[in-house]
């Protein structure tokens, strides 16, 4: 522990190579995924300079290839394996792939992920069954948000997506999500 | 990990939904779970390999009554949905049945009765496909690790909490209080104006209020009731931040 801890008034000049070994050591520590805003924060840099050196700490683990990835998930940074060696890995964690979401919840999840802010109404339309018990698992699991009230009829509350929703599915930002008419062509 | 089972699994790859008929008496049907009547709807035309623009009303009608029917002599509880969508093919089925209206001139487009039904169902499979995507992603995502836990994270794991868990909180306080044998005596009633005014003054004060202390801090329900109010109003309107060191732990309202 003792190599990675970091004096946040720190502020003396680093050289790029300083710079992204400290930013590597942030990585690993933080248990969610880290923002540059907060690296920039706590090294007391500039923002660009810390971008650059993220992207350059990425290259390098591509480069290398490294069984380890820095990657950008749920609007941050994060340290993990990669896919490829998820047996080994499981068979060394000694863990299964853990429950997954129903269907009916993933169906309510991917309208509310397409369509937000979404109220209960508007959900029903697109799928034409109730989704009350699928938001109550998804609000539980934290997939999704509460985001206010319409300002409609009955004032019926939206949800939308939350970070850990981005971090289950794997995702940098909702822009990462194939637009939704791209399914179009898959139905006809 | 697993502590949350849901109570039911869907594997998309090997557990398709489907009826498979043997004979007419003796039905055997994998149970797979339709996700609503839109999606028994789409797998009743594919099975009869149906065009989606061209959907044979009757017959999908006829089967889709039979289905219903057999959920519930097989006791399954059938959604009220999809009891809605019977009645809307039937009544697709009798408008298609009944005679051009000899007054609109022959070149006029008269609207498909179905044509609602197809956009929805159009709509509806997008979405499906969408849940798929994400079925997938997830299972990707699940192929990769982070580093196991160390010795900071519980120090500093801090989760930014939801109403899910206020609510938590407030009912755990709510069922102290209940407990407690207490005299009436009267006193002035907190007004939610003064109760939010107070809060605020406290959070500004403090920086950083427990509201397991400060629900604590109420004398009766009634007051308690009027925090928790005060605490919605104040995270809705003021910039301030409700965290949460582990899940079901206190809630902290900390000045942003």
């Amino acid at each position: 522990m003792t190599d990675t801890e970091i004096e946040p008034t720190e502020t003396a000049a680093r050289s790029t190579s300083e710079l992204i070994a400290v930013i590597e050591a942030l990585i690993f520590v933080a248990d969610e995924p880290i923002t540059v805003r907060t690296l920039a924060e706590v090294l007391g840099e500039d923002k660009e300079n810390v971008q650059v050196a993220v992207d350059a700490l990425r290259e390098e683990y591509e480069n290398r290839e490294s069984g380890l990835q820095i990657r950008e998930i749920g609007g941050g940074w994060q340290i993990a394996t990669r896919t490829e060696l998820h047996d080994s890995v499981r068979t060394f964690l000694k863990t299964k792939p853990s429950a997954k979401l129903s269907l009916a919840s993933l169906e309510t999840l991917s309208v509310i992920a397409y369509k937000q802010p979404v109220t209960i109404p508007e959900i029903l339309e697109i799928r034409g069954v109730q989704s009350a018990s699928a938001i109550k698992t998804l609000l539980e699991k934290r997939l999704i948000v509460t985001k206010g009230h319409k300002e409609t009829v009955g004032h019926p509350m939206q949800y939308g997506t939350s970070k850990e929703f981005l971090i289950h599915f794997g995702l940098k930002d909702l822009t990462e999500l194939p637009s939704i008419e791209d399914f179009e062509d898959l139905v006809k | 990990m697993q502590e949350q089972t849901e109570q039911y699994t869907f594997d998309f790859l090997n557990e398709t939904a489907e009826i498979t008929a043997e004979s007419s008496d003796e039905l055997q049907i994998k149970l797979g779970q339709f996700a609503g009547p839109l999606d028994l709807l789409l797998y009743l035309i594919r099975q009869e390999q149906a065009n989606i623009f061209d959907i044979p009303i009757a017959t999908i009608t006829d089967e889709y009554v039979k289905y219903v029917r057999l959920m519930k002599k097989l006791d399954i509880a059938v959604a009220a949905d999809f009891l809605v969508m019977a009645a809307q093919l039937i009544e697709i089925k009798s408008r298609m049945l009944l005679p051009r209206d000899p007054n609109v001139a022959e070149d006029d487009e008269i609207e498909d009765p179905r044509k609602e039904l197809v956009d929805r169902l159009l709509e509806y499979e997008k979405f499906k496909s969408a849940a798929q995507m994400l079925y997938e992603k997830s299972t990707v995502e699940q192929a990769v690790f982070q580093r196991g836990k160390i010795e900071s994270d519980e120090n500093n794991a801090e989760i930014s909490a939801t109403v899910f868990d206020l609510i938590t909180v407030f009912q755990k306080i709510v069922a102290r209080q209940k407990d407690e044998i207490q005299m009436e005596i009267a006193r002035e009633e907190v007004s939610l104006a003064d109760m939010i005014k107070m809060l605020r003054k406290r959070i500004f004060e403090e920086n950083e209020l427990s509201l397991l202390a400060f629900f604590e801090e109420m004398h009766n329900r009634r007051e308690l009731v009027t925090a928790f109010v005060a605490v919605l109003e104040i995270v809705r309107t003021e910039s301030v931040k409700l965290v949460q060191k582990a899940t079901f732990d206190d809630i902290i309202l900390r000045k942003v």
